[in-house]
């Protein structure tokens, strides 16, 4: 054969040194392999949409604009804005109560520890995520509602004469609750929010950081001066997908919600949201019934997709400034 | 050389005094407290599945079977189907998910490079991994249980979907870490890039991939939204994940979980007991495959 004169990287099989070398029938197989599995991802999100909305399209037709109303009634109204309300509600709680920590954890490990004591601390929050969704359930329901229902209780009573906080926290029906749900879901939604934004807090350019030192800053002026303006919308993004995480939730909400689908102020009552209900209803469920819960499975999967796209565009373009600064 | 030495007296160059410590102190009191309060739930959550676990683990329980009626008491049968149908249900899942997901990360890293299609694909991956996973549960009813029934293999595939982003991205950052040089090296010997890829890149990223398929396991194996309406759950033995309707440990839990009697919340906190530490191992084992063989990792 001819001696080598050029190597491609691209195809360097090395028998010809002709640019219209083809490229081995393996190499060629291999690389159409590999990018029909990364197709695959697109293949499935696009089956997702389009296989669940074909099985509720039947609801969708039958109640148009109707499906987000309030009338719900298992066997012939299925309006599902008590789901809707019942899932925003939960995903808001927790994202009150876990951001605040999320972050404090996120600057703690980048700010404040030495190295050889964040890794444990790192451990220990992910140990959150590892814990399955129905053994946060059950816990939820056998040890902390119970728990919670006394407090519950104890606060209504507290707050009864005072015009907004009575019509916020009432008496509680059981121990199951939206705000039971919403405290379940900040914990299993922290390790996301605060390995996210400790990503985000640790691509802050060290110049910056000590430039603020350097002109007397305190720690926390630090951080307010050099950190937060760095991260802020990174940090933002990673509070979006904690959002969409507490929106998808299932199984442990399912079981601390109260499972009844009621729009209410009362953050101590029962409720439902979009997952739970399809959890739950979905065994007993036949013709329009399952086709309306398939729907909410539908609207469930636009919202999350929605709210993660711009979470991911929000982290990537901290990101993108961040490498081109 | 004792004059130009300023009095450590009058210049404290340590702290500044007043409000601005004092606050700088307390926020930093509040970062150490959010830690804390993290603390406090997961040992909760923890110390109560040993204590009420810990006492109903046993070869029979874990082996046994059927699976007793919710009214059975406590100590009676055991959970050896669903444990049976979560090694089933997660190995298959594993076996679909990771071939696929370790050669996407391979198009994204290896082939995409900066080309618009790579990227896109890389960015909905991630946007996949946040699509609840009850919606992949829906997913494959509508397009598999509807058409074959309730199997082991429908839930295979709901937790395959759910696994593959996780794969995706975690080997897409380990492949990024083997260093060119070794691409060229092997190029330099002739190579084409599929051996290139499948002989000296992957080789290298191997710890980082295994440790990442762990925790996509760890994960699945957790997962009950998905299989709710892809296994159904049953009671008795089911050794064939291919057909007829199977169980979980996640799905045992679930069932046990709202019934009145002693016997099943008992049953219930075995089976969480079990789950948490399937989980807990494959976690572990994760970290250890990356401390062994983490030769590029920063």
């Amino acid at each position: 054969m001819s001696t080598v004169t050029r190597v491609d990287p691209a195809s360097p099989a090395g028998s010809t040194g002709a640019l219209e070398h083809r490229r081995p029938l393996g190499d060629r197989t291999f690389a159409g392999l590999a990018l029909g599995c990364g197709l695959l991802v697109l293949v499935i999100l696009v089956l997702i949409a389009v296989t669940t909305s074909q099985q509720a399209s039947s609801w969708f037709s039958a109640e148009g604009f109707k499906i987000f109303t309030n009338n719900w009634n298992a066997s012939t109204q299925f309006g599902v804005l008590a789901f809707i309300y019942g899932t925003a509600i939960t995903a808001v709680i927790a994202l009150i109560l876990a951001v605040p920590v999320s972050v404090g954890i996120a600057l703690l490990l980048t700010e404040v520890v030495p190295r050889r004591w964040a890794r444990p601390i790192v451990y220990v929050v992910d140990l959150l995520a590892v814990v399955p969704s129905v053994v946060w359930g059950l816990w939820g329901i056998l040890v902390l509602a119970p728990w919670l229902q006394k407090i519950y209780t104890d606060i209504a009573s507290g707050v009864t004469s005072i015009p907004v906080l009575d019509s916020l926290f009432g008496q509680p029906v059981s121990g199951a609750s939206f705000f039971t749900a919403g405290l379940i879901l900040a914990f299993m939604i922290t390790p996301i929010v605060t390995s996210l934004s400790r990503e985000v807090i640790a691509t802050v350019p060290a110049i910056d950081k000590e430039g603020a030192y350097a002109l007397g800053a305190t720690r926390w002026e630090m951080i307010r001066g050099a950190v937060w303006p760095h991260s802020q919308g990174g940090v933002v993004g990673a509070i979006l997908l904690g959002l969409g995480r507490a929106m998808g939730e299932t199984i442990a909400v399912a079981l601390v919600i109260g499972s009844s689908p009621e729009i209410t102020s009362h953050l101590f009552a029962t409720g439902y949201n979009m997952p739970a209900g399809i959890a739950n209803l979905f065994g007993e469920a036949s013709g329009e019934f399952r086709a309306a819960l398939l729907g909410m499975g539908v609207l469930l999967f636009a919202f999350t997709i929605i709210i993660n796209v711009l979470a991911r565009g929000a982290v990537e373009r901290n990101a993108r400034r961040k490498r081109g600064a | 050389m004792t004059s130009v030495t300023a009095d450590p007296q009058k210049i404290d160059l340590r702290e500044p005094a007043g409000w601005r410590r004092t606050k700088n102190r307390i926020t930093t009191g509040l970062m150490v407290l959010s830690f804390v309060l993290v603390i406090i739930p997961l040992g909760f959550v923890l110390v109560t599945v040993i204590a009420k676990g810990a006492s109903s683990i046993s070869w029979s329980f874990l082996t046994g079977g059927p699976i007793p009626p919710t009214v059975a008491p406590a100590g009676t049968g055991g959970l050896g189907p669903a444990v049976l149908g979560t090694i089933e249900i997660t190995g298959l899942a594993t076996v679909m998910s990771v071939p696929l997901g370790v050669l996407g990360a391979i198009y994204l890293n290896e082939y995409g490079g900066k080309n618009p299609l790579a990227a896109f694909i890389g960015f909905m991956s991630d946007v996949m991994t946040g699509v609840p996973s009850i919606v992949m549960g829906l997913f494959i009813f509508s397009i598999w249980v509807l058409h074959f029934g309730f199997s082991g293999l429908a839930g295979a595939f709901a937790l395959g979907c759910l696994m593959l982003p996780i794969v995706i991205r975690s080997t897409y950052e380990m492949l990024r870490l083997v260093p060119n040089a070794l691409r060229e090296g092997s190029y330099a010997l002739g190579a084409t890039k599929a051996r290139v890829t499948l002989t000296v890149v992957l080789p290298a990223a191997v710890g980082g991939i295994v440790s990442g398929v762990l925790l996509a396991i760890a994960r699945a194996a957790g997962e009950t939204a998905p299989l709710l309406f892809t296994i159904l759950t049953v009671t008795s033995f089911n050794s064939n994940p291919f057909s007829g309707p199977d169980t979980s440990l996640p799905s045992q839990i679930f069932s046990n979980a709202t019934q009145p009697y002693i016997g099943a919340s008992q049953r219930g906190w075995g089976a969480a007991l079990t789950l948490i530490a399937i989980c807990f191992i494959l976690m572990i084992a994760a970290r250890l495959v990356t401390a062994r063989f983490a030769k590029y990792s920063s």
